[in-house]
């Protein structure tokens, strides 16, 4: 078994698009439980990195593992089951915000009336309860990032990513949203993509730098964001890095 | 005008009345129309969402040829149903023309392409991320295709309600594949072109308000499903 003692370990992933390479040989270990937050510039190929970890697309070379096991073509469909994913510009499917919620629970096949009782609980945990009935294309941005949180948690996922989740939130929901992650990664592994280092700093317990598709430094978040060891990362932190 | 407003009134009183089989007529219209529409279904739905769902060398090809399907002109494809159907063609042996299943055949043929074209344009045009979104929440390949299927169906509506639209004002390919028969083969625009040849216009008229008020309620059907309700 390879990366056992990981949620996720990836080793040598590259990735491109087209002619454009997005990631370069990037290997790390993801421990399980505990917010692990993956910072960098605008470009570094954060979010490919999480599509990657999610296996919703396939690198160009490298191999990803889950729980100790290999994500080969035959166990991407069940691996995927143990994880979801929050996107950073939230697409909610033409249906209620109760339905939207409730999609991950209906492709599981759980039964109408827990699915109800469980749309129910964790849209009040992410304090949007009196959306249910809403249609989703109504919704504010912000309330669209909220149920799209709500919605990737609803199955309690072993592993939940997170691309920046309050990107679109005021400050009392981003608050909310940031105690509700705390709280899961007690139990769970949150992968957690952010550009803001003071929610990193309050969240994480490790961290990750990447930078132009190479993953510069990896490790204890505390010691990453505040002793950074590459130039590259003290530079992006303390926002003298050039855009 | 006063033939306009004379008719009228006798339209009123056909459609009371059902003289001259008004509404035999109306139901026979509704019934091919309605079993093309099912058939065009049958066959366009599955053959667009599965041009709109997958990525294929000579996709643009095939959807140029759906496209074309959709303007195909009716007589023609009477015609060519005609031939095939008539007592020296290939299919002459089943002995269908001028009935109710070669009109069902006609109008299957043009309302196929159009429902298949405007399902694939319907598909084609929901947000890919719909399909990365329910794979990444735990969905299967099947059940994150059938997310995307259900994305489009508003529009899938939409396009089966324009082809059941498009059949039932049809004219050219009925006329040449059923005869026209009273009684048998007889539907409503076939009736109306008839009766306005004839210059009797109270049936005609009759007629045209029901296919009026059909037309209607497909738009309003139209309209409604297009505002995604």
């Amino acid at each position: 078994m390879m990366g056992a003692e990981s949620a996720i370990a990836a080793r040598g992933l590259c990735h491109r698009y087209g002619a454009r390479e997005v990631l370069r040989n990037v290997s790390l270990d993801i421990p399980r439980g505990g917010v692990y937050c993956v910072f960098g510039p605008n470009g570094a190929g954060k979010s490919t990195l999480l599509r990657l970890l999610d296996l919703l697309e396939t690198p160009a070379a490298g191999a990803v593992i889950i729980g100790g096991q290999a994500a080969t073509a035959d166990a991407r469909a069940a691996l995927r089951r143990r994880m979801a994913m929050a996107f950073q510009t939230p697409y909610l499917f033409r249906a209620s915000v109760g339905a939207n919620t409730a999609y991950a629970l209906r492709v599981r096949g759980w039964p109408r009336r827990e699915r109800r009782a469980r749309v129910r609980e964790t849209l009040e945990r992410v304090g949007a309860a009196g959306l249910v009935r809403e249609p989703a294309w109504l919704l504010s941005g912000g309330e669209a990032q909220l149920v799209s949180i709500a919605r990737a948690l609803v199955a309690q996922p072993e592993i939940l990513f997170l691309d920046e989740p309050s990107a679109n939130l005021d400050p009392p929901n981003a608050a909310g949203v940031e105690a509700l992650i705390a709280d899961y990664a007690t139990a769970h592994t949150v992968v957690l993509v952010t550009h803001n280092l003071f929610q990193a700093r309050r969240l994480a317990q490790r961290a990750a730098f990447l930078f132009d598709g190479e993953l510069v430094e990896t490790g204890a978040a505390d010691e990453i964001l505040n002793r950074p060891r590459d130039p590259r990362t003290a530079a992006f932190i303390s926002g003298e890095m050039p855009g | 005008m006063q033939d306009i407003t004379h008719g009228f009134e006798h339209a009123w009183r056909l459609l009371i009345t059902n003289e001259q089989d008004v509404w035999g007529i109306i139901l026979r219209s509704l019934l091919v129309s309605g079993l093309s529409t099912t058939f065009g279904c049958i066959i366009g739905i599955p053959t667009g969402a599965a041009v709109g769902l997958r990525r294929f060398r000579g996709k643009r090809g095939v959807v140029a040829a759906v496209n074309v399907g959709m303007s195909l002109p009716p007589v023609v494809v009477g015609l060519v149903v005609y031939l095939l159907l008539s007592y020296s063609g290939p299919l002459g042996f089943m002995r269908l023309l001028f009935s109710v299943p070669a009109m069902v055949i006609a109008q299957t043929i043009l309302a196929a392409p159009m429902i298949g074209a405007l399902t694939l344009a319907a598909v084609e045009s929901v947000d890919r991320r719909a399909r990365t979104v329910a794979l990444s929440l735990g969905a299967s390949p099947l059940q994150a295709t059938l997310a995307m299927l259900s994305e489009a169906r508003f529009a899938m509506g939409a396009a089966v309600i324009a082809g059941f639209g498009g059949v039932i004002s049809e004219v050219g390919a009925v006329m040449m594949v059923g005869g026209n028969i009273a009684g048998q083969t007889r539907v409503m625009t076939t009736a109306i072109v008839l009766e306005t040849s004839k210059g009797d216009f109270d049936v005609a008229i009759a007629l045209g308000i029901i296919l009026l008020a059909i037309a209607l309620i497909v738009n309003l059907g139209l309209g409604f499903l297009q505002r995604g309700r």
